[in-house]
């Protein structure tokens, strides 16, 4: 276990290097010309110059690496080239808004998937069909624009949620819940589609294995069978599913902050991307890459304790 | 954002692909009225798009303040959007950028992802590792933000956003092609054409080719989906070709207008979402449509014969025995069970009865199909939720069981009457320690206590002849044998001292040497616990080692029922009498041996004369029809 967590933990770190890397190198050897955008195109040849020197572009792309690099590993991520603002401070106010959507709708996805697949596994017919059909359409409409139509229909029109902004925890759990709700719940859709059509999956198979009909020869009640015994039997490849969907949960979280006006890391990378401000980009990168490592990690976890085989072999 | 799942396309679909053709497939998609309303709604949307300048004479890209947020006119017949450009003339030309951005992104994933898997699947070594290595890396990353970073790196250009897209979305291919090859390429037909001499990439397109395809197809129908919502997404962020009408770019103008005209929303939307949709019902359909029949539903059950009713006339069966039923501990009468199918009811057991008296052992004989498991199932209340049940009697110690609810039963099963099955390994839950799917049961119908239910389960360990029952009980189904699996589940069948045991096959699954320490522990188990037990199985040897009395079954129905030295010394149906040859000629030794030793001596002892009855209990019983609750699997 201590070895396969081990060999997690480096691969993932891997990942988020390589990741790291393309970007750099990305930003940093195209076209562009941040520069000349950040001084204006009034500015004189000599002050383009300056700020070049100023911001280390003068260096060769891997000395400039180099330097990112050795800050990073010491948690010093830069500054905006735009702002001026400290990449990891900015990081940090940003960072609890994206997790609070982003983990609440994991949350969501979670709970209402199994609900929907093992009411559809075990009840059949009819409602079998909904969910179905709920799933196809749940994947195919984005996310945002499941949260347009959640922002105009219940914030606006009806004014239930608030359709804009965010409550910080701290000040208000209640004010919190309710800001959070319609991001999470609009970015949860197409995870719940496709997760609720796994459990269903794996329910039907389950349900249908010898050792099913075994346990119900020996009378143990309903509930323990579809809840202790199939659902455990059923869980592990939906955990698949589910992690697969965290990272379209990351992503879909930059579109959803811009419809209900969160300041969270994904409107970060919208703008930091749109400017080619190579610090705040790399920063949004290394955080949102090693969120998904993490709840990666996290659902391997999960999947090995819910699987005695990957535990104990 | 999200990349689809290619796993589970992946196993299912392939030999299935290689049986049908393309062009079967094609007309069962025909035949499903989804998959045509989505062909006709895609054709619309794409030869609108296509013929644009034709349906509007207005330039989408052409702004006039005048204009801005104007209703539905004859010169704008959807109105104006945010700075006056027309929707209706951006609604058509954003269609071209959207499903030519799509297919150009499937186009980049399908011409990666198809030969890297095809290499990887056929030729695995290094190339397979590296190429799942990077394919897994890619699938890591969030999509989105990789395009934010490719945009501002290069610059705001749509289409080659989707074509990095297409790269992102690559190992999805290259996952469903590469699971699908390696699975092809175990299968006999392509190891010969290797033997014979063929080129590999004579077999890649001869034996390969073929089984991706279609799987090829359904992921692409749900790629150009993705495709298109994520090049929405990007432009509704404001990113992407700024000269270029599309959907996402709609989006972003009705969105800035949200609190003045949020009608604007509508159109966009509406055919993102039904393009969107009608593309990943489409590869459901294909998906459907490979499959075949697997959407009439499961097939019933193994073995499961078809019987005309009345095509052959039958000689009734042959019951030599006293038919009193005051000392039975099960009566079953007029049992009957029968699945729906396509081609109509199809009866696997007609009207089968049989008794089983306190301390009784019946073997179940017949070949396999010939519903003797069908029969054991029923009296449990096992079989699958569509099998059509009837009884006209299943009485047990007094009880009538086929009219109990799902409650009262559950304090049968498991307690009066036990369960032994036929494969050990299978009937194990695997996610459970055996000591937890042992004491649950015992603690749930004796009432013990958590310590208590773990003594006796060690106990029951012990007694079953497990050697070392402390780390049995803690250990996982995986981590102990098959011989080991069968006497736990014989532990757990016998735990809450049942007086009726019902064993299907409880030894074929298992080594010869097994199956002698097996027998010979029902046995023992049985006259301790003065058990009734129905024992199913096809082995005369077995039926010799222990039954008391036997009852053959031949599709479905009883041939005759006997006792058994009756039945060795003096098989009166034709079914039975070839059921005996054939299990002398090729009998293993020891059921040979214990064999001659029964027909010896049965042969030694006053032979009854075997009287033909009536067909027990199909008349007798005022005709009253039990529709007994199945729980098994739907």
């Amino acid at each position: 276990m201590i070895v396969f967590l081990v060999r997690r933990v480096v691969a993932g770190l891997v990942l988020v290097l390589v990741i790291a890397t393309t970007t750099f190198a990305l930003m940093g050897l195209t076209g562009s010309d941040p520069v000349r955008q950040i001084v204006g195109q009034t500015a004189t040849q000599q002050q383009v110059t300056a700020k070049s020197a100023e911001l280390g572009l003068d260096q060769p792309f891997v000395v400039r690496y180099g330097h990112w690099l050795a800050d990073a590993v010491h948690g010093n991520l830069g500054s905006s080239w735009f702002s001026g603002e400290s990449v990891t401070s900015s990081l940090e106010n940003k960072l609890p808004v994206t997790l609070s959507i982003v983990l609440a709708a994991l949350l969501v996805s979670a709970v209402l998937s199994t609900v929907l697949g093992v009411a559809a596994a075990v009840r059949r017919g009819a409602l079998d069909q909904v969910v179905q059909l709920l799933a196809v359409l749940g994947f195919a409409v984005p996310s945002f624009l499941v949260a347009l139509v959640f922002a105009v229909v219940i914030g606006v029109d009806l004014g239930w949620l608030p359709a804009t902004g965010y409550v910080p925890l701290a000040d208000s759990a209640g004010g919190w819940l309710r800001s959070i709700t319609l991001p999470a719940l609009s970015l949860s859709v197409g995870a719940i589609a496709a997760t609720a059509q796994q459990v269903r999956g794996s329910m039907v198979d389950v349900l249908r294995a010898d050792y099913i009909r075994t346990l119900r020869s020996r009378g143990i009640s309903e509930r323990s069978l579809l809840f202790r015994h199939a659902l455990r039997n059923a869980a592990p490849a939906a955990l698949t599913v589910l992690a697969l969907q965290f990272i379209g949960l990351v992503g879909g979280a930059v579109v959803v902050e811009k419809v209900f006006g969160l300041n969270g890391i994904g409107s970060q990378a919208t703008s930091a991307g749109s400017q080619g401000d190579t610090p705040v980009v790399m920063g949004v990168v290394v955080v949102m890459v090693a969120l998904v490592v993490v709840v990666n990690i996290l659902m391997d976890l999960a999947y090995g304790w819910l699987n005695p085989k990957v535990r104990v072999g | 954002m999200k990349l689809p799942d290619s796993d589970d396309t992946t196993g299912a679909v392939a030999p299935a692909v290689a049986a049908q053709g393309r062009a079967g497939i094609l007309r069962r998609l025909l035949r499903n009225p989804v998959a045509v309303t989505c062909l006709v709604l895609l054709a619309l949307i794409s030869l609108a798009s296509l013929f644009a300048p034709l349906l509007t004479s207005q330039d989408p890209a052409r702004s006039s303040l005048t204009d801005s947020l104007a209703p539905m006119s004859g010169k704008h017949p959807l109105g104006g959007d945010g700075v006056g450009r027309d929707v209706l003339a951006r609604l058509l030309y954003g269609g071209r950028t959207s499903l030519l951005g799509a297919l150009l992104a499937v186009a980049v994933a399908v011409v990666i992802g198809v030969p890297a898997g095809l290499v990887a699947g056929y030729y695995r070594k290094w190339f397979d590792a590296v190429s799942s290595w990077v394919s897994n890396l890619l699938m890591a990353v969030p999509a989105i933000i990789v395009l934010l970073v490719v945009m501002s790196a290069v610059g705001q250009n749509t289409y080659l956003a989707m074509a990095v897209f297409g790269v992102l979305m690559s190992p999805g291919v290259f996952r469903l092609i590469r699971a699908s090859v390696i699975s092809v390429r175990e299968e006999l037909y392509v190891d010969a054409a290797r033997v014979s001499g063929l080129t590999d990439a004579r077999i890649i397109r001869r034996h390969i080719l073929p089984v991706v395809q279609a799987p090829t197809i359904i992921q692409a129908a749900q790629m150009l989906g993705l495709g298109i919502v994520i090049q929405s997404g990007l432009e509704f962020l404001g990113l992407g070709s700024a000269s270029q009408a599309s959907w996402g770019s709609m989006l972003n103008d009705a969105f800035g207008n949200i609190y003045t005209k949020p009608e604007l929303m509508v159109w966009p939307g509406l055919a993102l979402a039904v393009t969107v949709a009608a593309f990943g019902l489409l590869g459901n359909a294909l998906r459907d449509a490979l499959d075949g029949t697997a959407v009439t539903g499961r097939k019933p059950s193994r073995g499961a014969t078809t019987r005309k009713p009345g095509a052959e006339k039958k000689a009734p069966p042959v019951i030599s025995e006293a038919q009193d039923t005051d000392d039975a501990l099960l009566v079953l009468e007029g049992l009957t069970v029968s699945y729906p199918t396509a081609q109509g009811e199809k009866t696997v057991v007609d009207g089968v009865s049989l008794t089983v008296r306190r301390g009784e052992v019946l073997g179940l004989v017949g070949e396999s199909g010939s519903g003797k498991s069908q029969t054991a199932f029923a009296i449990l209340g096992l079989l699958p939720r569509e099998a059509q049940v009837a009884t006209t009697r299943l009485e047990f110690d007094g009880t009538e069981l086929g009219r109990l609810g799902r409650a009262a039963m559950n304090r049968y099963r498991g307690h009066r009457i036990a369960y032994v099955p036929q494969e050990p390994m299978s009937n194990l839950d695997p996610s459970f320690r055996i000591g937890a799917q042992l004491v649950e049961p015992v603690r749930r119908h004796l009432g013990l206590s958590a310590a208590e239910a773990r003594t006796k389960t060690l106990g029951l360990l012990e007694r079953v002849g497990i050697s070392d029952p402390e780390r049995v009980f803690r250990a996982y189904p995986h981590q102990i044998s098959g011989g080991m699996a069968q006497r736990v589940l014989i532990a757990g069948a016998v735990s809450c001292e049942p007086d009726l045991l019902i064993a299907d096959e409880p030894t074929t699954a298992l080594d010869v040497t097994v199956q002698a320490e097996v027998l010979d522990l029902m046995r023992s188990l049985q006259s301790e616990r003065n058990m009734g037990v129905i024992l199913v199985t096809h082995d005369f040897g077995v039926v010799a080692d222990l039954c008391d009395r036997v009852t053959v079954m031949q599709t479905g129905a009883v041939v005759e029922s006997a006792p058994v030295d009756q039945l060795f010394a003096d098989p009166q149906h034709p079914y039975t009498r070839m059921l005996l040859a054939s299990t002398l000629e090729d009998a293993e030794p020891r059921s040979a041996l214990s064999l001659s030793r029964t027909v010896s001596a049965s042969a030694a002892g006053a032979v009854g004369i075997a009287g033909t009855t009536d067909p027990a209990g199909v008349t007798n019983s005022a005709g009253i029809t039990n529709t007994g609750r199945q729980e098994g699997p739907a």
